[in-house]
């Protein structure tokens, strides 16, 4: 490994949630105490790891970690790079909060293993954002993948676990759509490092060019299941509806590996300048990313209970997320990645909020079931409504911000984004609107029996915090986005850390 | 000729296995459904170990034989292997828990009869429906 650089440290974020969560399993199985102390500092201690490796990559090039010292393309390499450190950031941040509020709410003790599945869900993130080895990928995507399988359905109920049937019978079309890909890039091209690719796709033979078209549609539609666009989102409501509410907080981050996987491939190894797909991606991507949008905001509209709600926002974020992505140019890039840093925060908030609020009855957004809910205090109201500021992109949070951005980046020609993106706002604010008339004015129903705590209300309005720090300071971050997007169009640096000719 | 016999066969199995996989997984009962997520993940492994070219009598091993065969693919489908049997299992076992919660194994939620939400039991708190909506 070089000396000077993050050395080891590279693969913490790998190998310190899998040994936790081993031990978690052994020792801490009858624990609760035990397993509580494990999962929370092994998440503190992947914040800091983060932080660390974040300040690095911002400072620095592209950084390698060669698996057993093998060199790349044979071996597998980790990658640290701008955007990787990001996600990271992201995960470990949000994790975090995620898991204070299980505690403060008790969901993680309703059943066994909660904190175990938690790190091995955080082990999988973090490899798939550090992979530079699209088969790795794949590995690290069943990881994250099995975990949130036993998270979905943790707590148990018959309605609960037939959604995670449908979450996992998706998956795993997913997962054979994703080695279907992988084996047909292999059978041409021989390598699946990912900077290997991208050298080596630059002169594909025109006969080899149709395979891999076809492989790289394959891929990207297994990033779109990742990421719920239409028409591939529909295991997303139920799923994110009846899963635990910090679960579905906490899965506000695994849509957001799809688009990260999806800008990868995209800038990467089948940028829109290449010959052989050109910008075949990006015009399929950017009808599917709109219907997303208007999807999402029509079920926010229609949506007859809270997590509902909440799961229609979270497609309609990624429509937002995928429209900018789609443009694959700098400027769009750097706006994607803003928006899914907000839509990252937003949603784990509704999510969250919307956990809180179910917990004391109040889950139905219909007339006359409305009307029989429970009368809220104030708090959760101002909370209900920065949550709907927040993810219909009012101003002055982040959301008007990086719409705004993602409507900056629009390409001339692309005259849809507009109209879409500014309609569905609309229809948005309507639907929180109705949401937030009936969960709070129109409630009859005498007042919880639990009232509504400071400790379970602390953890969301930390995101509010956390969504204002990021409306504040819009300049510095998007800066910073913008140098990581223009590192990502121009992945020369990252292909030269993988230092591909040593092996030969 | 004989190897274009073999690749023909091997071809066809892939073609049948996804057919097959593809018909029964769109199937409404759980069980089906698994056996088609089964069925398409033996075709994506027989892809993968296709993708290495077929080539009898060659071994992985550079030195044993004149002309080694690929090696890599046949790393990738193990692993490939490994995951969809662990997937399976996970699968089979949340296939028996809705049968075991729940009382039947169709695939789709109950239809909201007479008035009841299809959202019904969205409430995270017990997933019970909602008291109207459970006469």
């Amino acid at each position: 490994m070089s000396g000077a650089g993050m050395g080891h440290l590279i693969i913490a974020p790998v190998v310190l949630p899998a040994v936790l969560a081993g031990i978690t399993l052994l020792f801490a199985r009858n624990r609760p105490g035990l397993a509580r102390a494990l999962a929370g500092a092994g998440n503190a201690a992947l914040l800091v790891i983060a932080l660390v490796l974040f300040n690095a990559a911002s400072g620095a090039g592209p950084e390698l970690y060669r698996l057993g010292d093998w060199p790349a393309p044979f071996g597998i390499v980790l990658v640290l790079d701008r955007l990787s450190a990001l996600m990271l950031l992201m995960t470990a941040g949000l994790s975090m909060a995620v898991l204070l509020q299980a505690m403060a709410t008790g969901w993680d003790r309703r059943g066994v293993h909660f904190h175990a599945l938690w790190l091995f869900q955080l082990m999988g993130l973090n490899g798939a954002f550090l992979t530079g080895d699209a088969f790795n990928l794949f590995v690290f995507f069943e990881v994250l993948l099995i975990a949130s399988y036993g998270l979905m359905v943790h707590g148990g109920g018959g309605p609960r676990i037939r959604a995670g049937l449908h979450y996992i019978a998706v998956n795993l079309v997913g997962s054979t759509l994703f080695l279907f890909a992988l084996a047909t890039i292999y059978s041409v091209m021989g390598t699946l490092n990912m900077a290997d690719l991208a050298v080596k796709l630059r002169d594909l033979p025109a006969d080899d060019v149709a395979l891999m078209r076809v492989a790289a549609v394959l891929l990207m539609l297994v990033f779109a299941v990742k990421g719920a666009l239409v028409p591939l989102h529909f295991w997303l409501p139920g799923t994110y509806a009846k899963a635990p509410g910090v679960v579905a907080a906490l899965f506000a981050v695994m849509t957001k590996v799809g688009a990260y996987a999806a800008i990868r491939t995209g800038t990467m190894i089948f940028p829109p300048d290449l010959p052989a797909t050109g910008p075949l991606l990006g015009q399929m991507l950017l009808p599917a990313a709109l219907l997303t949008l208007a999807v999402g905001a029509v079920g926010v509209l229609g949506a007859r209970s809270l997590p509902r709600l909440a799961a229609y926002a979270a497609i309609a974020s990624m429509g937002t997320a995928f429209t900018a992505i789609a443009g694959f140019g700098p400027q769009a890039i750097g706006a994607a990645l803003y928006y899914m840093v907000h839509s990252t925060l937003a949603a784990a908030f509704l999510f969250l909020l919307a956990d809180v609020l179910a917990s004391r009855g109040a889950v139905w957004l219909d007339g006359d079931l409305a009307a029989k809910g429970p009368r809220l205090p104030g708090p959760a109201a101002a909370l209900f409504l920065a949550a709907a500021v927040a993810c219909a992109g009012l101003p002055p949070l982040s959301g008007f911000i990086g719409k705004l951005f993602v409507l900056q980046a629009t390409a001339p020609e692309a005259a849809w984004v507009w109209p879409v993106v500014l309609g569905g706002s609309f229809l948005m604010i309507l639907g929180f609107a109705r949401a937030g008339s009936n969960l709070f004015w129109k409630a009859t129903g005498p007042a919880p029996a639990r009232p509504l705590g400071l400790n379970e209300l602390a953890i969301p309005g930390l995101f509010l915090l956390a969504l204002a720090a990021l409306s504040v300071l819009a300049g510095p971050v998007s800066d910073w986005m913008a140098v990581t997007a223009g590192h990502l169009v121009d992945p020369e640096a990252y292909i030269a850390a993988n230092r591909l000719g040593e092996g030969a | 000729m004989q190897g274009i016999g073999m690749e023909a066969l091997v071809a066809g199995a892939i073609g049948i296995f996804t057919f097959v996989g593809t018909y029964l997984m769109l199937r409404l009962r759980s069980f089906p459904v698994i056996l088609g997520l089964t069925f398409l993940s033996y075709a994506v492994n027989l892809f993968i170990f296709a993708v290495g070219r077929l080539k009898p009598g060659a071994d992985p091993i550079v030195g044993q034989t004149e002309i080694p065969t690929d090696p890599l693919p046949q790393a990738l489908v193990l692993t490939a292997i490994v995951i969809s049997f662990g997937m399976t299992a996970v699968i089979v076992m949340m296939g028996l828990g809705a049968y075991f919660e729940t009382g039947n194994d169709k695939v789709d939620a109950p239809p909201g009869k007479d008035g009841t939400p299809e959202d019904a039991s969205d409430d995270p708190a017990g997933l019970e429906p909602a008291p109207e909506a459970r006469q």
